[in-house]
């Protein structure tokens, strides 16, 4: 049972300074949620507050009528590109094995079970075959892919992409909007920080645009709007193909 | 040869042998962790920060155990302190702290006037360890390995990807304070090897030499503890046959391991690189030709 996920009036500051200011939404079972605003609206920290992993001035998230913090085995989260340190002595397979360590729990090692599933998670990203590389040797696009297998490995419902569309190949980038799309239909619900606005309408049924403040969140065709964008990014906004409806 | 004869022979040398071994294994296990997570430091930090412990131990005619375990907790606890709850970043509240604590040693044991010599707690005398030291050594190396095993999963996953590992639910900052714990744990234990101003060397130099050969982390860490053994047996040779503190001779043997995966590992090595690149620029050449 997927519930939707629900933001009443979150709020984030740092140094004082509000960065996050009273942001309310909801999104239900089955939706592909894109996080949109200029650079510093806060996306991704609106996104860390929703997963607790930041203070918060006040405000809570539900998922149904839980808190995320006794449903955070169902939630799987893929960082900022830029946050990994593509260094590190792990090789493909065993990056996208982490995500299978939540279920496991303490005090267990993952078995062959286990480790048939991450190869099954990076199968379906097209990854297999780069199964011992270590992590730092594949391309941005690839990085990603691995982290989305590591994501799906989670066996999760509900997901948090921070930016997985940034410095990528559009083949990398079709894959994953693929498997995107494919959780959706089986009832996921999938958050993706995004600041690409040409893919919007393509990408998302449904958008939280904020600039610090929430300027709207719903589905795509209501947030997308010139007038909304154009208060977003503090200037005019010509979006193409707005009249087309979808 | 002589030296496996006077093993057999003097018991002291016996202890030193197995003492070393160990600390050069939890250094290399524990040192993994601290140079994985940018903590390097922190581990040079918090061994300075034992001195003061040590200190006020003996003045209490305790086991410098307590004292220092104490002052090295309380220096990674305020060292979180001051970076979480001011401006000041996270290196130079290591030194602040760290700085303040090993002054206040060096103020406490010249006062003490203990018989254990300042030098000899700076900078190691491995001869002199007694089976109460190996023991302690022993039972603080057990620990270490014990935690390391069972919670690998979780040490790896933090280490890589904290906020992934927070995000479903794992207490990062508990096991941030843990690894500081152990990190504390294996200083005392390091310091009659390779005493308080080294230690930070046989932490980090092995593991950083592992870092340089391998990519899997569980690898990496039998490697580092591998070289630190390594590097702490030189270290208790020359000290039994020339008379030399043992806590130089090991650094600088951990060093001289080190420089060899700089130069030679076959991923990482300068000079492999060099050739690498001199025979991809023939092959290019050939192809043209």
């Amino acid at each position: 049972m997927i519930h939707p996920i629900t933001v009443n009036n979150i709020s984030v500051s740092y140094d004082g300074h509000e960065v996050v200011k009273d942001v309310s939404f909801s999104f239900g079972s089955g939706s592909l949620i894109g996080v949109l605003g200029p650079n510093g609206a806060g996306k991704s920290t609106l996104m860390k507050a929703m997963l607790g992993l930041i203070h918060k001035d006040h405000g809570e998230v539900k998922i149904g009528s839980e808190t995320v913090d006794s449903m955070r085995k169902k939630i799987a989260y893929v960082p900022q590109r830029s946050n990994i340190d593509w260094n590190f002595p792990i090789v493909v397979k065993d990056t996208v094995l982490l995500g299978t360590y939540p279920k496991i729990g303490l005090l267990r090692r993952p078995r062959k079970a286990d480790k048939e599933w991450a190869m099954e998670c990076l199968r379906q990203v097209g990854m297999e075959s780069f199964a011992n590389r270590q992590i730092g040797e594949l391309s941005g696009g690839q990085q990603q892919r691995v982290f989305l297998a590591r994501a799906l490995a989670q066996k999760a419902d509900y997901f948090f992409l921070d930016e997985p569309f940034v410095g990528i190949d559009v083949s990398s980038e079709e894959i994953i909007i693929g498997i995107l799309r494919e959780m959706q239909a089986n009832g996921k619900v999938i958050f993706v920080v995004h600041h690409d606005l040409s893919k919007v309408k393509k990408y998302f049924d449904g958008l939280i645009l904020i600039n610090k403040e929430l300027i709207d969140a719903g589905p795509t065709n209501k947030v997308f709007q010139s007038s909304n964008m154009a208060k977003a990014y503090n200037r005019e906004f010509m979006i193409d193909g707005l009249e087309v409806s979808m | 040869m002589e030296f496996i004869q006077d093993l057999l022979t003097y018991g002291f040398l016996q202890k030193a042998l197995i003492t070393s071994i160990m600390v050069g294994i939890i250094c290399g296990i524990i040192g993994s962790f601290i140079v994985l997570r940018g903590m390097a430091l922190m581990g040079d930090a918090i061994s300075h920060a034992v001195l003061p412990g040590v200190a006020i131990s003996y003045m209490l005619g305790i086991s410098y155990f307590y004292g220092a375990v104490f002052t090295g907790v309380l220096t990674a606890f305020s060292i979180g302190a001051i970076s979480q709850n001011s401006r000041i970043k996270n290196d130079s509240s290591i030194g602040i702290v760290f700085s303040a604590f090993f002054a206040l040693g060096i103020i406490l044991i010249t006062q003490a006037k203990s018989a254990t010599d300042l030098t000899q707690i700076l900078f190691g005398n491995v001869l002199s360890v007694r089976s109460s030291d190996m023991w302690l050594t022993l039972i603080v190396g057990a620990i270490v390995i014990l935690v390391v095993v069972l919670f690998f999963k979780e040490l790896l996953v933090s280490s890589f990807d904290e906020t992934m590992a927070a995000a479903y639910g794992l207490k990062t900052r508990l096991i941030h304070y843990a690894i500081m714990f152990l990190l504390t744990l294996v200083t005392v234990a390091s310091l009659q090897t390779v005493g308080v101003i080294l230690v930070v060397s046989l932490l980090i130099t092995p593991a950083s030499t592992a870092y340089l050969l391998t990519n899997r982390l569980s690898v990496m860490v039998v490697l580092a503890a591998f070289f630190g053994a390594l590097s702490s047996i030189t270290g208790l040779y020359f000290s039994f046959l020339y008379n030399m503190p043992s806590g130089p001779v090991i650094a600088l043997t951990a060093t001289a391991i080190f420089m060899l995966a700089f130069l030679f590992s076959p991923k990482q090595g300068i000079v492999v690189g060099m050739f690498r690149k001199k025979f991809k620029r023939k092959s290019i050449t050939g192809a043209t030709n």
